[in-house]
């Protein structure tokens, strides 16, 4: 089974978000691999063991996303590519699916598997937007796979509710927190991870042209959201602070 | 400049759902003159579409058909795909819902066209549209602009208001057969899980329990709380790798984003991820043991003592002045 797994590296979920020269700044941050790839990962790898093959994790960004791919390469995954897109102006999630669909042009793959959304971003668009660019279905926010010959029987998580859903291959899925629990790297991972191959594609070798994949949209400003005061803390005993809860809430507040 | 825009109408479990109503009024102000047109997909539907005239649309297109029962990626590009031939619309707004998310960034594709995803604010003025949006999980905001062909957005439920509803306000309605094929994902069962309480995405309250709420069991009066307050409960990424409530619960940085107006945070203690979950709610009560926790620094009223002598008294207390109302 030929499986491909979409990455993107970013901030650790405990950074704090500075902003210089109008711009996220990335100094001295520390990078993991996005939340929901990782599950993505895990089940490719796992999909891998299941049914044999490899497993290919692909990443659009920067150089420096090396780091990551190593990782996921010291998890389990055979062999990583990274594409630059370091001079894309604009690059927005327009931008991605274009050039992951032409990587993906003449591959042969069964199934796709990525996170249903990122953490810094936070649109969720590159799934359902490569499988269309791609001519493939798609189930997003699955939290199970099970595959059987051509066939996959899949558990959506819809808001809550879970959709039963059966789809043929090839088929490209997105991650729900709870599809499974990511392994952490082994020492002997690591060490075979030095040694897998690790492909960096420039646009050019996917025949694009940097303005070709400018995005369609533009960032025109980032900025924080308003400092909260400290609020006020409520004194006495529990009945009396339950009481002026409720009248806070009520007549100065206004939300019930 | 005035723009032709459509906007999709989204039912759950047999009934409209709010951000329907508000993906009009962001409709409206896109625009700007121009016509809206709400779009209703589904198996049995029609009955939905006064209810979207009065509360601001134009035009109601209904496309009905068995194979539109439940969401598929096939099925709603193909319904919208033909809508979007029939009406040339210069804009489409949708809600960033489980349906609305993964409808509009395939349909995007399928248009070759931008799409600006949970968008929290619309800035309109002389030039083009700018829309604010939430990123690291609204630990920062960003205003983009799209900046050439259709104007495709999906709002955050519960941040941009509905319009006024007004029962006077005649509505056109037009039915649309579209034949849908070719299902290459089909949806065998809905295992329903939320048990028709309110969508945590869309409650105006949410009672949220962490770590210190200590078990299963200890969710109970949370629960009673939101249901006085006709809101839902929530949970700390601490209470769901505990095991005392399900991942879908789970508000932060993994997990979900909400702006509820009222946010009672229950033995939580505030890390990081968290907070980017839950921290741009209007109004937020924090309920912890320890005075030096974190989500004190957040919170616009704290009570320092237990979750479990607190809420039932905060339950007692709204349920009586609720019933005064």
């Amino acid at each position: 089974m030929n499986v491909y797994v979409l990455m993107k590296r970013t901030f650790d979920t405990e950074e704090k978000i500075v902003i210089e020269n109008g711009r996220i700044s990335d100094d001295g941050v520390n990078f993991i691999i996005n939340p929901y790839d990782e599950f993505a990962i895990e089940e490719a790898i796992r999909l891998r063991d299941a049914h044999g093959g490899e497993v290919t994790v692909v990443t659009v960004g920067a150089e420096d996303a090396e780091k990551e791919l190593r990782t996921a390469l010291a998890m389990g995954c055979n062999r990583a590519v990274l594409i630059n897109n370091e001079d894309v102006e604009d690059g927005d999630q327009w931008s991605t699916a274009e050039i992951l669909a032409a990587y993906f042009k003449d591959k042969e793959f069964d199934v796709i598997l990525g996170g249903n959304v990122s953490n810094d971003n936070g649109t969720g668009q590159i799934g359902p937007r490569l499988a269309e660019k791609l001519g493939i279905p798609h189930v997003s926010t699955i939290v199970k796979i099970e595959i059987d010959g051509n066939k996959a029987t899949l558990e959506r998580d819809a808001e809550g509710d879970i959709e039963i859903i059966e789809a043929s291959l090839p088929l490209l899925v997105t991650a729900q927190q709870g599809l499974n629990e990511p392994r952490y790297p082994s020492l002997p991972g690591i060490m075979k991870a030095k040694k897998k191959p690790l492909e960096v594609l420039e646009l050019d070798d996917l025949d694009l042209d940097e303005d070709d994949v400018s995005g369609r949209t533009e960032t025109v400003e980032v900025f924080l959201p308003p400092e909260k005061g400290a609020g006020r803390i409520l004194e006495g005993d529990p009945d009396t602070q339950a009481r002026e809860l409720v009248r806070l809430l009520r007549n100065e507040a206004k939300v019930i | 400049m005035a723009r032709k825009t459509l906007v999709l109408a989204e039912t759950r479990d047999g009934q409209l759902r709010h951000v329907s109503f508000e993906a009009i009024a962001a409709g409206r102000q896109i625009a700007d003159g121009g016509e809206v047109v709400a779009v209703l997909c589904g198996d049995d539907v029609a009955g939905f579409a006064d209810a979207l005239g009065h509360y601001g649309a134009d035009r109601v297109v209904v496309v009905e058909n068995e194979a539109l029962k439940y969401y598929t990626p096939d099925g709603y590009k193909q319904a919208w795909q033909r809508v979007i031939e029939t009406e040339a619309p210069e804009a489409i707004v949708m809600g960033h819902t489980a349906v609305g998310k993964d409808l509009s960034a395939g349909l995007a594709a399928r248009l070759d066209s931008a799409l600006v995803s949970d968008v929290t604010a619309i800035e309109t003025g002389n030039g083009d549209p700018l829309f604010i949006r939430p990123i690291y999980s609204g630990k920062a905001f960003e205003k983009k602009r799209v900046k050439e062909g259709l104007i495709f957005i999906t709002i955050r439920p519960n941040n941009i208001p509905a319009l006024e509803k007004d029962e006077t306000r005649p509505t056109t309605v037009d039915r649309l057969d579209v034949p849908i094929s070719g299902l290459r994902t089909v949806v065998k069962q809905v295992v329903k899980k939320s048990t028709g309480g309110v969508d945590l995405t869309e409650a105006k309250v949410i009672v949220s329990g962490g770590r210190g709420v200590k078990s299963a069991d200890g969710f109970k009066p949370l629960k009673e709380l939101a249901d006085v307050l006709g809101g839902a409960v929530g949970a700390s990424r601490g209470a769901c790798d505990a095991g005392y409530c399900d991942y879908s619960l789970q508000i932060g940085q993994t997990g979900k984003v909400v702006t509820p107006d009222l946010y009672i945070a229950c033995g939580i203690s505030g890390a990081i991820q968290h907070l980017a979950g839950m921290s741009n709610s209007k109004v937020i009560v924090a309920i912890n043991k320890d005075p030096d926790a974190n989500i004190f620094n957040v919170a616009d009223y704290g009570i320092v003592g237990d979750l479990f002598e607190i809420v039932p008294l905060l339950t007692k207390y709204f349920k009586e002045v609720l019933q005064e109302a």
